[in-house]
């Protein structure tokens, strides 16, 4: 019996960084140029990469099949544009690593219309159809961690879905993709909603959005359309309220299990921008050929939200948007948790939500590292409630294994609020991503011998 | 390969991990907040104690940081003196002693407490106890009857006349001036008198030289927690317990024990809470280990103060909690998201 229900509507700590939304969400979504030339890496996705099934001067419809899924982990790749292949080689991702990938060449004067396949239906297709439809629609996660949609949305043996979470957060400084997608795409989140709740057998959906999308969350509540148990829930702005599991707390009250997913506690989450796909393509059989990204950051000249085809070279975006002299750092993804580009020639994939161009004075200059003086802003930060000083002074001196027997490094999802809040400047997040690496393969390393 | 017209930026672009924002308070402007803070008592006890006061902040500041100074270039790594926590705990030290506490020994306290009390744990953030507290027990230890000769304050020839005792040399036993002001604390224990509330307030009394004035003691600790740069919670739990005992105390019987507004407003109780108590390195991380350490120190204190042989126990009462503070720490891990286990320690 519950006779005092204190739980707040929200996780434990958190931090508030400088949002600077309102510079692009009122900006409506516009569709963006096409490339010359796009560049496709084979792989966008965790898992298996694709399988590249069209030959060099191959010439290609808009929607068509590029690559296809090989195996379960996988997802096709469409073409994004109706051109002829131009080279299949190796192209340069994010990561630094050169990957099987497509050079296409878009015809100039197409009227780029997009194929269509066999529909998914909504209202005939069984859970398993509805899976296969969104793995052949090319789909993994639009928030960024590009996973890909259909495997997660598998409700494991003897699990239920018990909710649909549709995460409308948001919480990175600058991006306003999902604010806009909510704003201009709602009747395809619900229509995506609705094949979500199909495949997963939830009994009802909530769709979290922080309180600075007020706006967005009052469109979406007025068209949720009539009787179905679909409500929106609008959390207070914190960061990283996006992260999955802060998403589960906050809606739910309930903490995932450590190393366990949502799906532990009868939930599974979905990102809105993700939902909206699967609304838009399903019906037609379509593959995702483009998706919405915020070109945003200090120097950036025409900041927005565009529709941009997937493979775009991000030297084209930048050169589209126009950039200032003092470009200094681009990050795709949001400044919390994105990566910094080493190398312009990288295209847009489906996972890029953002890409956000710093100029030099707003690069954070290398500051001093003074010693951990004990203050705990780290502890009152860390939405897992870990205690990233003491795990800091650890990976200092290399006691690796310690930190993930006694202190749950494996539970750390790398959010960043340690190190954004440190007033030694101590790298305590770039700290525990290499520290979990090196585990993580000791691990593995111990396997074989555990089995043999 | 056609080659497009594209963006052809001739410039190295910049790499870095996320995040790539910081909330922008750094180490540095937490501890010069901190000297800030402390500059209002400092400036207050030259103009109570004059001359006396100003030579003796002037020198614990320079010894210690000079002496950090010194040991930075015989460890021969980078000099750590522009993170401002050395001057912190300088004037921290000349606050904590009487007004006209000979020179020389002073000098050798700021020595010792950085020495000894910061840099032989290996510096700034793993200093196990108050680096100023370190310094002020040594001097307790070394020259007992030097520590407890206490002076007036407000003397009309303050700001032209040292006291005599202040330029001993080196090594001789400081000559006695024939002036002396008990402190408060010392007149209850020693005399059963008692100081009117409002004196001890606005600091018309006799005592260390920081201690004396409690509204601007309050007023740096305010400033502080509003800068978020000091724990509130500390001060709190601090002067919180050591009300609640000598309430107690004074309720059982007012005749025997001192009322609790005089316990929190005399002696070092207050700077102790605000500036001392609260050094973030040797206090817990956590907002209950925070608690526990704070009312160990205000029980402890009250405890020293009535049945101890010294009329002042907050030193003693700090530095016995910074060493309990690694352990509450320890204890009292937070629970882990996800687990219902506490981690082990």
């Amino acid at each position: 019996m519950k006779l005092f229900n204190f739980r707040s509507n929200t996780f434990r700590h958190g931090v508030h960084p400088p949002a600077h939304k309102s510079e692009t969400s009122g900006l409506p979504i516009r569709q963006f140029p096409f490339a010359p030339l796009l560049v496709l890496p084979a792989a966008q996705h965790i898992g298996t990469p694709s399988a590249i099934i069209v030959r060099e001067g191959q010439e290609v419809t808009r929607g068509q099949v590029l690559a296809e899924a090989v195996g379960y982990v996988s997802v096709p790749l469409h073409a994004p544009v109706s051109g002829t292949v131009r080279k299949l080689a190796n192209v340069p991702t994010l990561g630094g690593k050169m990957v099987p990938g497509i050079y296409l060449e878009a015809f100039p004067f197409s009227t780029q219309e997009v194929l269509t396949t066999t529909p998914i239906h909504v209202e005939t297709a069984s859970a398993e159809d509805i899976l296969q439809g969104i793995q052949n629609a090319g789909i993994v996660g639009l928030g960024g961690a590009g996973f890909p949609t259909h495997v997660k949305l598998k409700v494991p043996e003897g699990k239920t879905c018990e909710v649909l979470l549709i995460n409308g957060i948001e919480c990175e400084p600058y991006l306003t993709t999902d604010h806009r997608v909510m704003l201009e795409q709602a009747d395809a989140i619900f229509q995506g909603i609705r094949y979500l709740m199909k495949a997963t057998g939830a009994q009802r959906t909530i769709i979290g959005v922080e309180a600075n999308k007020q706006d967005a969350a009052d469109h979406l509540a007025a068209r949720i359309p009539a009787g179905a148990p679909i409500a929106v829930a609008v959390m207070p702005v914190k960061y990283p309220q996006g992260a999955e599991k802060m998403l589960v707390t906050s809606v739910l009250g309930v903490e995932v299990p450590s190393g366990g997913l949502p799906i532990d506690v009868g939930a599974i989450v979905v990102n809105i921008a993700t939902t909206a796909e699967i609304g838009r393509l399903l019906p037609y059989g379509r593959g995702i050929q483009e998706r919405v990204i915020t070109i945003t950051g200090p120097g950036v000249k025409k900041k927005g939200n565009y529709l941009i085809p997937i493979g775009t070279p991000l030297r084209f975006v930048l050169e589209q948007v126009g950039v200032t002299d003092t470009i200094s750092e681009v990050y795709l993804g949001g400044p919390m948790m994105g990566t910094a580009v080493s190398n312009l020639d990288i295209s847009i994939v489906k996972g890029t939500s953002g890409v956000v161009v710093f100029t030099e004075e707003a690069v954070r200059a290398d500051q001093h590292i003074y010693p951990c003086i004990k203050c705990g802003a780290c502890l009152a930060a860390c939405p897992i409630s870990l205690n990233p000083s003491k795990l800091g002074i650890l990976a200092k001196f290399e006691a690796y294994d310690e930190m993930a027997t006694h202190h749950h490094l494996m539970d750390c999802f790398e959010c960043g609020a340690c190190s954004y809040v440190c007033p030694s400047h101590i790298p305590l997040v770039q700290y525990f991503r290499l520290s979990k690496s090196i585990v993580r393969k000791r691990q593995n390393a111990q396997k074989p011998a555990a089995d043999a | 390969m056609p080659k497009s017209p594209l963006l052809m930026l001739n410039k190295t672009l910049h790499i870095s991990t996320s995040p790539h924002l910081v909330k922008g308070v750094s180490t540095d402007q937490i501890m010069l907040n901190v000297v800030l803070a402390l500059l209002p008592v400092a400036v207050f006890s030259v103009y109570a104690f004059g001359l006396n006061a100003l030579l003796l902040l002037t020198t614990t500041t320079l010894a210690c940081v000079l002496t950090e100074l010194g040991l930075c270039r015989l460890a021969s790594q980078a000099s750590t003196v522009a993170d401002w926590s050395a001057v912190i705990t300088g004037l921290l030290l000349g606050l904590t002693l009487p007004p006209i506490f000979p020179l020389w020994m002073a000098g050798v306290g700021g020595v010792i407490a950085i020495a000894l009390g910061k840099f032989i744990f290996g510096g700034l953030g793993y200093n196990v106890f108050n680096p100023a507290l370190v310094g002020r027990a040594f001097l307790q230890a070394a020259f007992p009857a030097a520590i407890t000769t206490w002076y007036p304050s407000f003397l009309p020839d303050r700001f032209e006349h040292l006291a005599g005792s202040v330029l001993t040399f080196p090594l001789l036993a400081p000559q006695v001036d024939g002036i002396s002001g008990a402190t408060p604390l010392a007149a209850f224990k020693f005399e059963q008198v008692t100081t009117a509330t409002s004196d001890l307030f606005l600091g018309l009394t006799s005592g260390s030289a920081g201690e004396t004035c409690a509204l601007l003691i309050l007023l740096g600790g305010l400033y502080l927690a509003a800068r978020n740069m000091l724990n509130w919670r500390i001060p709190l739990a601090v002067l919180g317990s050591a009300f609640l005992l000598s309430g107690i105390l004074y309720l059982v019987d007012s005749q025997v024990y001192p009322s609790p507004v005089f316990m929190l407003f005399s002696g070092g109780l207050l700077l102790g809470a605000v500036f001392m108590a609260t050094d973030m390195v040797a206090s817990p991380l956590t907002p209950l280990g925070v608690v526990i350490y704070g009312a160990v120190i205000g029980f402890l204190t009250i405890i020293i103060r009535i049945w101890g042989g010294l009329p002042e126990g907050v030193m003693y009462a700090i530095l016995l909690a910074n060493a309990l503070s690694p352990h509450i720490d320890q204890w009292l891990q937070p629970r882990v998201y996800g687990t219902t286990k506490k981690p082990a320690p």
